[in-house]
């Protein structure tokens, strides 16, 4: 069996959906005859038509609009968001529109908006961000955000087959470069579900994304100086499972949340907020953090890498946290 | 037309004053046209009066004055089509089969109400009825009935989505990306865009720069057309057309129709802002009393037939009232409910 990418996975992942229900259909800019930006719907059009391969002017407050208007119907629409940035342009629609709708008056809103988050391919400000604090208050909504290959199946499968609003944000940085192998018949993985990626017993690090990547290869080295490192990957950002939070906060003590975010109002300020109220008792040092940097995300290389987690700064901060 | 709203554009037909236009309605149709305007008016003025007694949770808003835009337009719908009214639209979810209760549950926040005291005022839907609630966020509705209108192609159904905008949300980028998307799409969908001269306070001289709204179905390559909004049988016999256009693959229609908001944005508000004149004006035109001269002076009512469904209007309302009021509020946990489905 052939080795898939992350990409080629998300891709599989809404191509078997295509193929298993006629109300799956995607929306977004450049998505049919080019393939998308980044190529995840290459192949699209010519399987399943313009009605169910729909490019859109630019208007991305309409294109989720008009998801939110056929889920209600009972259709299954799929967002492309070119880069995910653009999601600002569509936070009305997403906000105040889709995720209280059902609360409100009662119809489901099955919509999944998805589209290429992160950075470390020098992007710059607005074409590398990581949205979800900004939606992860917003009660109603779903966050997802693989960081495996069989992940980046999985969960774009359950995230179509959710009955709710889900925003996938899936890595760009990730696309092409890690790579595995997917079964026959790969499995939806269970939304709400976090994952024990690494099983140690000195310090947890709870993560997701790309910096899933970064928090293992961590390990690795730490590992060598006799620090075992915990890590567990949240994939599903909202709800959070706090059960799998806590219960490797118990078994190890100590933890640093890790996220691709800056710093104010991050989800990792959240996570190691329910840390400090729920396992308080637990801990042998303060829960930190680590992030970006609390500006927008720099372009020059140098800079970008400033701004960015990497591998060696966590490797400090773990040090010095397992000192405590 | 010497209502401020400048001249209208070339082509435009001038709205009719006093004589109405012509329809292919009968007598029974036009007779159920005056009901529907008459419920939502008594229905309105009772919840005028539940908001002074303070039985109103929050703000009541009121489509006093544009009871034909409302009536009109979602009278020409048929069964399997859909509807998203916005906040004056009480006449529109009354056609569509409403029930007085629902919304009086809704302004008074009881746990009867449709949302069960989530939302409130006409901030509620039912699909099973082809109606989709509003949102706040004004021009938010157009997209999302675009997207309605493309389920239902997707689906081989026949349907047809309407939905209303004020001259205020036409501001909106709403309003410009759901058009246009709709537009290039060629899906069936009519928006109605009532022109009351108020957004809030703020009056449509400081909203835009042309004088007429339909103007704009000019930059989306659209149909476009003026009528008089008061003149509930223009407002019946505009959609009709749209609706046709529409299921017939002809794209969308935006609607503009010339109307006046005679009361203020909601009930807290005396529209201070507004020169008395303009009401004075506007109260000739009132679509209720016009209709009325227009089926006696038609015979196709007569003034005991008019007060008959006047008087089973209140009777009905005082049970509806009722009901409303004896109705409990929620049980507070119940907030806990349904965040996901």
């Amino acid at each position: 069996m052939s080795e898939t990418t992350y990409l080629e996975a998300i891709r599989r992942g809404m191509w078997d959906a295509m193929e298993q229900d006629e109300r799956v259909f995607m929306i977004g800019e450049d998505i049919g005859i080019y393939g998308g930006a980044f190529r995840v719907t290459q192949g699209f059009l010519e399987r399943f038509g313009e009605e169910r391969v729909i490019d859109t002017p630019i208007s991305e407050s309409a294109i989720v609009g008009a998801a939110i208007g056929a889920a209600m119907m009972g259709m299954r629409p799929v967002v492309e968001m070119q880069f995910i940035d653009f999601i600002a342009c569509a936070f009305n629609q997403i906000v105040n529109f889709a995720a209280p709708n059902h609360y409100r008056w009662g119809p489901a809103v099955p919509m999944v908006v998805r589209g290429p988050c992160g950075g470390n391919v020098h992007g710059s400000a607005f074409h590398s961000q990581n949205p979800e604090g900004f939606f992860h208050r917003a009660p109603g909504l779903k966050i997802l955000a693989p960081a495996t290959v069989e992940d980046a199946y999985g969960l774009i499968q359950a995230a179509i087959q959710d009955p709710n609003p889900v925003l996938f944000f899936e890595h760009k940085f990730l696309y092409r470069r890690i790579k595995a192998e997917l079964p026959e018949n790969p499995a939806p993985v269970e939304i709400g579900k976090a994952r024990l990626a690494r099983e140690g017993r000195d310090l947890s690090i709870i993560t997701y994304g790309a910096m899933l990547h970064v928090a293992l290869e961590a390990a690795e080295i730490l590992s060598g100086d006799g620090i075992e490192l915990e890590v567990l990957d949240l994939r599903t950002l909202k709800p959070l499972d706090d059960e799998a939070i806590l219960a490797t906060v118990r078994k190890t003590s100590r933890v640093l949340v890790l996220s691709e975010e800056p710093r104010t109002g991050s989800l990792a300020g959240e996570v190691a907020a329910r840390i400090s109220e729920s396992a308080f008792d637990w801990l042998d040092a303060p829960v930190q953090r680590m992030t970006c940097l609390d500006t927008p995300v720099p372009y020059s290389p140098p800079m970008e890498a400033f701004y960015l987690p990497n591998v060696e700064k966590l490797v400090a901060q773990v040090r010095q946290l397992s000192s405590y | 037309m010497s209502q401020g709203f400048g001249p209208l554009h070339p082509g435009a037909q001038e709205p009719a004053g006093e004589r109405l236009a012509r329809t292919e309605l009968g007598a029974e149709e036009q007779k159920r046209l005056y009901h529907f305007m008459k419920l939502t008016r008594r229905v309105e003025a009772r919840l005028s009066n539940l908001y002074r007694q303070g039985k109103v949770v929050g703000g009541l808003y009121s489509g006093h004055g544009q009871e034909a835009t409302s009536v009109g337009s979602a009278f020409a719908l048929g069964p399997q089509d859909f509807m998203g009214p916005i906040i004056r639209n009480l006449g529109s979810m009354l056609v569509r089969g409403v029930q007085p209760r629902e919304v009086m549950t809704q302004y008074m926040a009881r746990g009867t109400s449709p949302t069960g005291g989530k939302d409130g005022n006409t901030h509620f839907g039912d699909l099973e009825r082809g109606l989709v609630a509003p949102i706040s966020m004004l021009g938010a509705l157009i997209p999302v009935m675009a997207g309605v209108a493309l389920a239902g192609r997707m689906q081989g159904k026949d349907l047809v989505a309407l939905t209303y905008i004020g001259d205020g949300g036409t501001s909106t980028g709403d309003f410009h990306e759901g058009l246009n998307f709709a537009a290039v799409q060629d899906l069936p969908l009519v928006v109605i865009a009532e022109h009351n001269g108020y957004a809030y306070s703020t009056p449509t001289s400081k909203q835009m720069k042309v004088d007429n709204i339909a103007a704009k179905a000019v930059g989306y390559g659209i149909a476009g057309e003026i009528i008089d909004g008061n003149d509930v049988l223009a407002v019946y016999e505009a959609t009709r057309r749209a609706v046709e256009r529409a299921r017939g693959g002809g794209g969308p229609t935006l609607i503009e129709a010339k109307t006046f908001r005679m009361k203020g944005h909601a009930e807290h508000d005396d529209a201070g802002y507004v020169p008395p004149e303009l009401f004075e004006e506007w109260a000739e035109k009132d679509p209720i009393e016009r209709f009325e001269r227009h089926l006696l002076g038609q015979e196709l009512a007569t003034e005991e037939e008019l007060a008959a469904i006047t008087a089973e209007i209140e009777t009905g309302l005082d049970a509806e009232v009722d009901f409303a009021l004896e109705s409990p509020f929620p049980p507070p946990e119940r907030a806990l409910e349904g965040v996901y489905e």
